[in-house]
């Protein structure tokens, strides 16, 4: 892994947004090629500095169109978080889906979004419509 | 296209007065029509009316204003209670505070007797503030006239067309008239969409638009004056502060910014009175409030701005000689109302009666119908219903058993009746049922009403508007933008 | 008529404040349990929270508002000791707590309670409430009601978007929007500072280049029949608009995330007394109004910004409802004068200095309880002063997050030191400034990874 020329000797501020107290953290390019993060409350603000310095990712909730569901849209999450690039393209892919009712929470609506190896699933139960005579 | 009805009266403009006429014509044995161009009744000058019902002391004696006035007051009672409109008889107070104005308010006071206004009172400084221990401390006289009270204009104006519609009358929203020919023994009127309608009586009750209407029938008029008036809607958890609707002494163009506790149980203030060259802004201002508000503040200090929940405004239609008008051409054939500004409302089923005596004289048939119904069946309003009316209304119609607006408690059988009563639009169902005028103004029920109208309408919720034209509330089904190539690409 | 049935713990509302509630009551030994819900189905606004970040304090994970809602809804389903009105509106609440509510099927529904937690949440504030001058075109919405549409009904309500009010949802919407393809023109905020959460700032609007601006406002919303555009214009510091600073902004809809009110309608029928502050009831350590017997919780008592505080605030209002409940079961009259005992006797708190408000507003003398409380302004550092005694120093505090400090027995005593005997005595909650105080603690620097 290396660091991005941009951010290579520039200081960068960003807000961490792994938790609500949404700490300042400050994170320094050295000359060697090592970060130096500063303003975490937690490891995982030090980690998420350097991610969003070397890979940012992004956990992506949206819905997808449910067929004889008693609602019609789905709510997903990504299981896991997606690079920040692959947004757009994941919404694009997402609105092409349309999945039958039932479905459970936690269900695999999609498998291997783009490539990524991570799953999209269910974030709620979704009931199918009873048939009305 | 088969052949074409022939109307014996043909009412133009469905505001508070186009449909008293129309369902005072209702009860004779008469062809009618009444042709609206707004997609609903009363949307015009009615909807953002005041809803005051007024005593007739601010009248010049002798006037149409003063006569109609005090003759509609009088009235007042039995139509309300025949169409099943809210109307309040909460009393009106003219207040002064200064020694000069005190003597403005003994002439109202002399005026009020020339015009026969009954009950009238002049209270001191103590006995106003017993009334009305709000009003501010300086306030030293009152006048006040019980029988003045407040009404729904824009639920009258409805009622009124639904039982002129009941008793075989005919009503066309969203139809403008483009053109008006007389030929022979007929009016030929050429609506927008191309159509024609014949009849051999025309009433121009256009109101902002009636100088325009009376034009093409070859009127030489003065033009109406357009007159702009922002309003302010309170909380209902404000309304105990006022009961009697709360008047200054007037200026030389309006009866001032009152305090007015509405029909509908919340106060409102306003209006401002705004001269313009145009007949349809009903922009709000900033300016417009502040005036308002500085003002009525002056007279109930705890009036809060915090409590407003809504702000509209609408357009009167200024009259050039001060009065009302009644113009008529085409040898008494064709009668124009013009400048029906305020006491308009409470003059309406007055206006009616008086235009029924124009058209006689022009010739006009006047044989009653013998089943002329003058009830307006009554709408179920179920959070006014005693516990045990509402279990039998749910059990006739479970839809009343879910509330789609929480703050003023309207179920979706109230809303499924306003959608069969003829609302078209989510503020059609707002202005029949109060569904979304509460105060959190819409933000639960929207969706659920954008639902329910598809659904009884049987259309998409697409195409839903919220008064009709381009007014639609979705532009897209969801996922639509993704496919058809993102906007900001 | 309708039979009125019976109830230990009445609730008013299957959001996560019911929820929460319901579960903590049958623990705490309640045999009956009554949930009353207007929707058809349990979780409230969680169902259409469909963004993650909720439940980190109480699951340590980032769970969507569904799958929060989804950690309890099994539970209060298959529980018979908890029985569930759904499609049920509550119409009244007395001050008795006999409840009245409409079901389609079972038409008027009379409820007697025991014990009642209000739990009805809250609704979004308007525009009317803000008298923005303009026309009143169709585009306009809150941000709440533009979820629904968007994630619920499954309709986008405009194209281009401009959102009023920096406020958690309407930065969450902003996001949501953009994802679903449409354009988000601008954020605007009155206050100097955002309103909502930074880390919403960060992933909602500067991952997505969504400008904020700030010290701004909408001064006119343009637009006959369909909102066209609307004009912001910058504000001083009364924030009035500043004359020659407006700007116009194309857009066909205009969202409002102004605020939140707690929806206290049936609290006013019940002549539950409430604080001005927050909107909602006053009450007790044990979340207990005014008025022995009725609860309130979550939302509807005041605005959270985290659901977890949410159902941790209804476990309290659950389980002390039983304990009312049960208390209640043996002897009426004598529980009666025990609860003007118990309430003649508590302090009373009021927010002081730099504090906008403190809950909960009572606290029966020595109660080991957590205070949660929001201040006025953005502060660098302040030391919480409760009537003198200190209670905790805190850094970078800003008005969109609720602060919590533990009331421990030790500052009862220095209370007691101070002011001798508590019953019934009003004490302040105050936020002194520290500006003495070195404002950053020293950075804990950490070295990044070697390439």
């Amino acid at each position: 892994m290396t660091i991005d020329g941009k951010t290579k000797g520039n200081n960068r501020k960003m807000t961490c947004i792994t938790c609500p107290t949404g700490c300042q953290l400050e994170v320094r390019g050295g000359a060697d090629g090592e970060l130096e993060i500063t303003g975490f409350q937690c490891r995982r603000g030090e980690e998420y500095a350097r991610n969003e310095v070397l890979n940012p990712k992004r956990v992506l909730t949206t819905t997808v169109k449910v067929r004889n569901g008693v609602l019609p849209l789905l709510p997903v999450r990504t299981a896991k978080a997606i690079p920040k690039g692959l947004l757009e393209r994941s919404m694009d892919t997402l609105a092409d889906l349309e999945i039958q009712a039932p479905v459970r929470t936690g269900d695999v609506i999609l498998a291997n979004l783009l490539d990524t190896g991570i799953d999209v699933i269910a974030s709620r139960d979704m009931e199918k419509v009873s048939n009305v005579g | 296209m088969g052949t074409k009805t022939h109307y014996d009266v043909i009412i133009i403009g469905g505001g508070v007065v186009g449909t008293a006429i129309l369902r005072a014509l209702s009860r004779l044995q008469l062809k009618i029509a009444l042709l609206e161009k707004q997609v609903e009744i009363g949307w015009g000058t009615t909807k953002a009316n005041s809803g005051i019902v007024h005593a007739g002391f601010h009248s010049t004696p002798g006037t149409w204003k003063a006569k109609l006035c005090v003759r509609g007051n009088a009235m007042f009672e039995q139509l309300s209670d025949e169409l099943d409109v809210p109307f309040w008889q909460n009393g009106l107070m003219m207040v002064a505070r200064t020694k000069e104005e005190e003597e403005t308010l003994r002439h109202y006071y002399q005026q009020g007797l020339e015009n026969k206004v009954t009950g009238m009172e002049m209270l001191d400084a103590e006995a106003t503030h017993r009334l009305e221990p709000n009003l501010a401390p300086e306030i030293s006289l009152a006048l006040r006239a019980p029988s003045g009270g407040v009404v729904a204009p824009f639920e009258l104006a409805m009622a009124q067309a639904e039982n002129a519609t009941a008793n075989g009358a005919q009503v066309q929203t969203g139809l403008r008239v483009e053109d008006i020919s007389h030929t022979g023994d007929e009016f030929v009127i050429t609506t927008d969409d191309g159509n024609t309608w014949t009849s051999t009586y025309l009433v121009n009750s256009a109101g902002l638009f009636a100088d325009e209407i009376a034009k093409i029938c070859g009127l030489e008029i003065e033009p109406i004056i357009p007159r702009k008036g922002e309003e302010y809607l309170f909380d209902q958890s404000v309304s105990d502060l006022i009961t009697h609707t709360i008047f200054p002494v007037p200026t030389p163009k309006s009866k001032g910014i009152l305090v007015i506790p509405t029909a509908e149980g919340n106060l409102m203030i306003g209006p401002t009175a705004l001269e313009l060259p145009y007949k349809d802004d009903v922009t709000t201002t900033a300016e417009g409030l502040d005036e308002i508000f500085s003002f009525t503040q002056k007279l109930v200090p705890r009036l809060n701005r915090r409590d407003i929940i809504a702000s509209f405004a609408g357009v009167r239609a200024g009259s050039p000689t001060g009065d009302f008008i009644f113009d008529s051409s085409h040898s008494g054939k064709a009668i124009h109302l013009r400048g029906i500004e305020s006491p308009g409302l409470t003059a309406a089923p007055a206006i009616a009666e008086h235009v029924l005596k124009m058209l006689a004289k022009a010739g006009l048939p006047q044989k009653e119908k013998p089943d002329f119904n003058p009830r307006r069946p009554k709408v179920i309003r179920f959070k006014e219903l005693s516990d045990a009316e509402k279990e039998q209304v749910i059990r006739e119609n479970p839809l009343y058993a879910h509330v789609v607006c929480r703050c003023e408690t309207i179920t979706e059988g109230e809303i499924v009746d306003a959608i069969q009563r003829g609302a078209r639009t989510v503020d059609g169902v707002k202005f029949r049922t109060r569904a979304g005028m509460g105060r959190c103004q819409g933000g639960f029920c929207t969706p659920h009403i954008v639902r329910i109208l598809a659904r009884e309408l049987g259309v998409t919720p697409l195409e839903i508007t919220k008064r009709g034209n381009d007014s639609q509330l979705l532009v897209a089904e969801a996922k639509e933008f993704l496919k058809g190539g993102k906007l900001h690409d | 008529m309708t039979k009125t049935r019976q109830t230990d713990v009445a609730i008013i509302g299957g959001g996560p404040a019911g929820l929460a509630a319901a579960i903590a009551a049958r623990k705490a030994g309640a045999k009956h349990v009554t949930i009353l819900e207007r929707s058809h189905e349990l979780g409230g606004i969680l169902q259409q929270c469909i963004h993650n970040g909720f439940g980190l304090h109480r699951f340590q994970e980032e769970l969507t508002g569904p799958e929060y809602a989804y950690r309890f809804i099994p539970e209060v389903q298959k529980d018979p000791g908890i029985e569930l009105y759904l499609n049920t509106m509550v119409l009244d609440l007395s001050s008795q707590q006999e409840i009245t509510a409409i079901h389609p099927d079972f038409g008027l529904v009379k409820l007697q309670a025991r014990a009642t937690v209000l739990a009805m949440g809250c609704r979004e504030r308007t525009r009317g409430a803000l008298s923005i001058p303009g026309t009143r075109p169709a585009g306009v919405f809150t941000a709440g009601t533009a979820q629904r549409f968007v994630n619920i009904d499954g309709y986008m309500p405009g194209k281009k978007v401009v959102i009023l009010g920096s406020g958690d949802i309407g930065l969450i919407m902003a996001r949501r929007f953009t994802l679903e393809g449409a354009k988000v023109e601008a954020v605007v905020e009155i206050m100097p500072y955002p309103a909502g959460l930074a880390r919403n700032i960060a992933q909602c609007l500067e991952d997505f280049d969504i400008p904020l601006y700030l010290s701004s406002t909408v001064t006119t919303i343009h637009g006959k029949d369909r909102v066209e555009g609307v004009t912001i214009s910058q504000v001083d510091d009364k924030w009035q608009p500043i004359p020659g600073t407006g700007r116009y902004i194309s857009c066909d809809t205009l969202l409002l995330s102004v605020g939140l009110i707690p929806e206290n309608e049936l609290s006013q029928a019940a002549n539950i007394p409430l604080d001005a502050k927050t909107g909602g009831a006053i009450v007790d350590e044990n979340r207990e109004t005014l008025i022995p017997g009725i609860f309130a919780c979550g939302n509807v008592l005041h605005v959270h910004d985290l659901v977890d505080y949410v159902s941790e605030e209804a476990e309290i209002a659950g389980e002390a409802a039983t304990r009312y409940a049960l208390s209640k079961a043996d002897a009426d009259a004598k529980a009666n004068e025990r609860d003007k005992g118990r309430k003649a006797q508590q302090v009373v708190i009021k927010p002081g200095e730099n504090v906008r408000y403190v809950l909960p507003q009572r606290l029966t003398p020595g109660a080991e309880a957590d205070l949660f409380l929001r201040v006025t302004q953005p502060m660098e550092a302040i030391t919480l002063y409760l009537d003198g005694v200190m209670l905790a120093r805190k850094r970078q505090v800003r008005p969109s997050e609720m602060l919590k400090i533990r009331l421990r027995p030790n500052h009862w005593e220095n209370l007691r030191q101070n002011r001798g005997d508590l019953d019934g005595k009003e004490i302040s909650l105050t936020a002194a400034l520290q500006p003495t105080q070195p404002t950053r603690l020293e950075p804990e620097t950490v070295r990044g990874a070697r390439p």
